[in-house]
């Protein structure tokens, strides 16, 4: 599922059986407040590095193993007309550092069983390493991230090697009608901002790309100031903090990246029609939604969820799926970013249902925003959100993607805390008044990727 | 997951992941209660428990004993729609009441076809198990089979294949690749079915494919997380002791014929990219081969498909990603855990004007080094290293620890394998290495695909950034 959306969480990662007499009367107590609350929330530690690093961290000694993920506000958003800028830049991060190659840098850490992680999305890129925390395991992996993230050498070689396999990636999109659909999509929702600039760059702005543009992105962004430290795992809070020292003190400090532009509403309504010869139409029907932090969010969330979040409950589902055997997958969601991400619906469909598809699918939204949720599937969402709680938080790589985005997002440390609570606040005036006044059926992008004029009729 | 099933995912999962994905557990000394514990009901329904006290959640799953690979010529994909249809309601709780019930109760669920199983699941809060138990037991005996919701189910079902296969290049080519690789091996037919049998499928079959293959005599009950085993194991006599049995066919072997030289094919398809997969005949883990020595046999062939692409220092992206930087991508995965004779898989994507054959030229030849040549041991330490720390990584996920175990039990192997696996990886050899290439990785076990991009008119979509392209391409 399209769930990047989603935010839920919850429950305290350790729930130890009583081990002894003194510890026997507080578990009691826990299990007498499960009862009511279901779970607890972890506690999140945060701390601030020397050189302006924000740090989030909550132990887990369950498992003996840690992971830390340093996001910075680097993502696609800060290509700035040169699209591929910040993905080239987060991938070359581990193609050699501190004098070590590619090779290397790859054989450190995967002599000591540790993954590193990188990736660069709109708003944020990162990077990481999930490691054992035995020391003599643990302290390569850091080391050879610090390396990675600080002494980046950007050689030539490793340079165009990855911007050739960047050119395959532009290559990739054009055989796959989903991402044809999804570029064109964020494009006509966008406009000229920033969110528009498709990740892996085009052919004209990867024959545009340079090493220097590379190495002063990441001069620029890749700062302290610029950065969210996230730790969960197996350590104590001295060693959590001396882990962060080891991997960000040598970052400068830096400045955080400038303000994004406010993404304008849409005017009016746009449709995108690409030729492709596929056997299905892909769609994406949307406009720009809401962000982190949003007055609305909360109103936005519970509002999608019974619309075309919930899965096979879901309305879209019901009607195109269930009634209508239109499409195998068939949702709609919200992408809550630094500012409005898009709100999408989307699905695929045989190429001669198509239309019918699309009138379906505008019918619905156009009806949930005039009318809204009814009650019993107000409820039913309600109880699924809460209830679905703790399962979003139930591993150490779940809470990492959290206490990130809370740190990230400058959201509230007790976010996970008042999560609940906030739902719980939502009522169905709330919901139909933002829906009113944050969905605009009249003003839609459509995106319709498939086989175009004749030919259309497929064989049953 | 939005998707009902994962059928096509699972087959390029356990295919791209094959060697990672099966990993036991066990190196955690004090943290043992990763442990099953096992129950098996008087009609033979079997019970696995993992318990796991970190969160107050669990999964349930209900593995049968039925996939695509039990079925045959003319009937491919029924396995996996039944799974569709197994939402279709009971006379207890009619279509979507099963998934209405979940989801207000806090849950998650889904369910996904392999080639040797078909499974269901969800995702709850540890006090809603009864609730999981009586909803499964009764759609294990009770789907009621309605024609017009067969027939709608049904083009789901396609527009599933059209989505996963059909206008996915790669994927169609592998689709192709697996129907020329076996020759009488049921490997060879695709999960989702071929589209022309689909078209054929009747509510009857699938009601006969129902009847035949889902009892608790076929099942195994896998529930992972904070439960205790005590609790599960009397639920499950509650709500599934009373279920009667059925007598579940005996299918024959069907093993697959021998081979006589290299087999090629060519896909010719709209694309962009060229795509190469080659794959070589490889043995399996069977339950007689388990404690013998040939069974260190297969343990070699997952270190060798190690040394060739585990992690980015591995041969494949050393050599041939960089080093020659002939290849955008390149991989090599074999897992040893199927009922049937598998295939020990590379596969690669050339970069821009690389020939296709200068690509093979390269695979066969990292073939040919490890054959003439041991691998070091520090190779050999860093593939090791890897399973090592997966043991350690895989904790974190009650839902793969349940997999693991179903999975295993399921194709027939005894799930206590899955605690000797390290040990057994850490103890192959680097001329163990060597003598499984030798033996299996021949021309003779060998079958390669090509896909060859055709036009297909997205030459000029697309390369510009985006204030041209939407104000070029404005209709309305």
């Amino acid at each position: 599922m399209h769930s990047n959306t989603i935010e839920v969480q919850l429950e305290n990662g350790s729930r130890t059986k009583p081990a002894s007499k003194i510890m026997r009367s507080f578990s009691l107590m826990v299990l007498l407040f499960s009862s009511f609350s279901v779970s607890a929330t972890p506690q999140i530690q945060t701390w601030q590095t020397e050189n302006g690093a924000k740090v989030l961290f909550v132990p887990a000694k369950e498992i003996p193993m840690l992971d830390v993920r340093i996001v910075f506000d680097a993502g696609t958003a800060r290509d700035a007309g040169l699209s591929g800028l910040s993905v080239l830049t987060n991938g070359l991060l581990s193609e050699g550092a501190a004098g070590k190659t590619s090779q290397q840098i790859a054989e450190a850490f995967e002599a000591v069983g540790a993954e590193i992680e990188y990736d660069a999305a709109r708003d944020m890129a990162l990077v990481g390493v999930r490691s054992l925390t035995e020391s003599r395991y643990l302290s390569t992996a850091i080391e050879t991230l610090k390396q990675v993230l600080t002494q980046p050498d950007f050689p030539q070689d490793a340079y165009q090697r990855e911007l050739n396999r960047m050119k395959i990636a532009v290559k990739a999109r054009k055989q796959s009608p989903s991402a044809l659909a999804s570029k064109a999509f964020y494009e006509a929702v966008f406009g000229d901002h920033p969110y528009a600039s498709p990740a892996s760059g085009t052919r004209e702005s990867l024959e545009k790309m340079t090493l220097e543009k590379v190495r002063a992105f990441y001069k620029q962004y890749y700062v302290a100031n610029n950065a969210t430290v996230a730790i969960v795992g197996n350590v104590d809070r001295w060693q959590a903090e001396e882990i962060v020292k080891a991997v960000v003190s040598a970052l400068p400090a830096g400045e955080k990246a400038a303000p994004l532009p406010e993404v304008k509403p849409m005017t009016e309504a746009k449709k995108i029609v690409i030729d492709y010869p596929s056997t299905q139409t892909h769609i994406f029907v949307g406009q720009p939604g809401t962000k982190r932090g949003d007055a609305d969010y909360f109103s936005l969330y519970v509002a999608n969820h019974p619309f075309g979040g919930s899965g096979f409950t879901s309305r879209l589902v019901d009607v195109i799926r269930e009634d209508n055997a239109l499409a195998y997958s068939v949702y709609s969601y919200f992408s809550p970013l630094r500012e409005a991400g898009p709100f999408t619906m989307g699905m695929q469909t045989k190429t001669d249902q198509t239309e019918q598809a699309l009138e379906l699918l505008n019918q619905q939204l156009k009806k949930y925003v005039e009318e809204g949720p009814e009650k019993d599937e107000l409820a039913a969402s309600m109880s699924n959100i809460t209830g679905s709680f703790p399962l979003k938080i139930d591993s150490n790589s779940k809470l990492l993607g959290y206490i990130a985005m809370i740190g990230f997002y400058d959201l509230p440390i007790d976010y996970l805390d008042n999560f609940l609570g906030n739902i719980r606040a939502v009522d169905v005036k709330m919901i139909n008044d933002a829906l009113k006044r944050r969905i605009h059926p009249d003003k839609l992008v459509t995106v319709v990727v498939g086989k175009q004029g004749n030919g259309e009729k497929e064989k049953p | 997951m939005n998707m009902k099933s994962i059928a096509g995912l699972l087959a390029i999962f356990t295919l791209s992941l094959g060697w990672v994905l099966y990993n036991s557990d066990e190196p955690i000394p004090e943290h043992s209660d990763e442990a099953v514990q096992s129950y098996q009901l008087s009609n033979g329904m079997k019970i696995l428990v993992i318990e796991n006290h970190r969160a107050p959640v669990m999964v349930s799953q209900i593995w049968y004993k039925v996939g695509a690979s039990y079925e045959h010529d003319g009937i491919t994909g029924i396995s996996h729609v039944l799974e569709h249809m197994m939402f279709k309601g009971t006379e207890e709780h009619p279509a979507g009441e099963f998934s209405e019930i979940i989801a207000a109760n806090g849950g998650e669920e889904n369910a996904f076809t392999g080639q040797d199983f078909t499974a269901y699941f969800q995702k709850i809060a540890n006090d809603r198990l009864e609730l999981v138990m009586e909803l499964e037991a009764d759609r294990m005996r009770n789907i009621t089979f309605d024609e017009k919701e067969f027939i709608k189910e049904l083009e789901v079902v396609k527009e599933e294949r059209r989505l996963r296969t059909d206008d996915k290049p790669t994927a169609l080519t592998y689709e192709r690749f697996n129907a020329v690789a076996y020759t009488n091996s049921p490997y060879r037919r695709p999960i989702v079915g071929w589209m022309e049998d689909l078209d054929t499928l009747t509510v009857d079959d699938a009601r006969e494919w129902y009847e035949t293959w889902y009892a608790p005599n076929n099942a195994t009950l896998v529930v992972a997380g904070d439960v205790l085993a005590g609790d599960v194991f009397r639920l499950a006599k509650q709500y599934f002791g009373q279920l009667p049995t059925s007598e579940i066919p005996e299918l024959k072997s069907r093993h697959e014929a021998k081979q006589y030289g290299t087999q090629r094919l060519t896909v010719e398809l709209p694309a962009k990219i060229p795509y190469l997969v080659m794959g070589y005949k490889a043995p399996i883990l069977t339950p007689e081969v388990v404690g013998t020595e040939q069974e260190q046999e297969l343990y070699a062939l997952e270190v060798l498909a190690g040394v060739l692409d585990g992690g980015n220092s591995a041969r494949l992206s050393k050599n041939l990603v960089r080093g020659q930087e002939i290849a955008n991508s390149a991989s090599a995965s074999y897992g040893m855990t199927a009922r049937h004779e598998t295939l020990f898989v590379l596969s690669a994507v050339p970069n821009d004007e690389v020939a296709i054959e200068v690509l093979e030229f390269a695979l066969r030849d990292e073939i040919n080094t490890i054959k003439t040549q041991l691998p070091d041991d520090k190779e050999l330490d860093r593939v090791k290293a890897q399973v090592v720390a997966a043991q350690v990584y895989k904790q974190d996920s009650t839902f793969y620890q349940a997999m693991e175990v179903g999975m295993l039990d399921t194709i027939g192997l005894p799930w206590k394998i899955k605690d000797d696996y390290v040990e057994k990886i850490l103890a192959v050899t680097a001329v163990q290495v060597q003598q499984v290439a030798n033996k299996y990785l021949t021309d003779d076990r060998l079958t390669v695909a090509v896909l060859e991009p055709l036009p297909n008119g997205t030459d000029d979509a697309d390369n510009t950034d985006a204030v041209s392209l939407t104000g070029e391409k404005n209709a309305q």
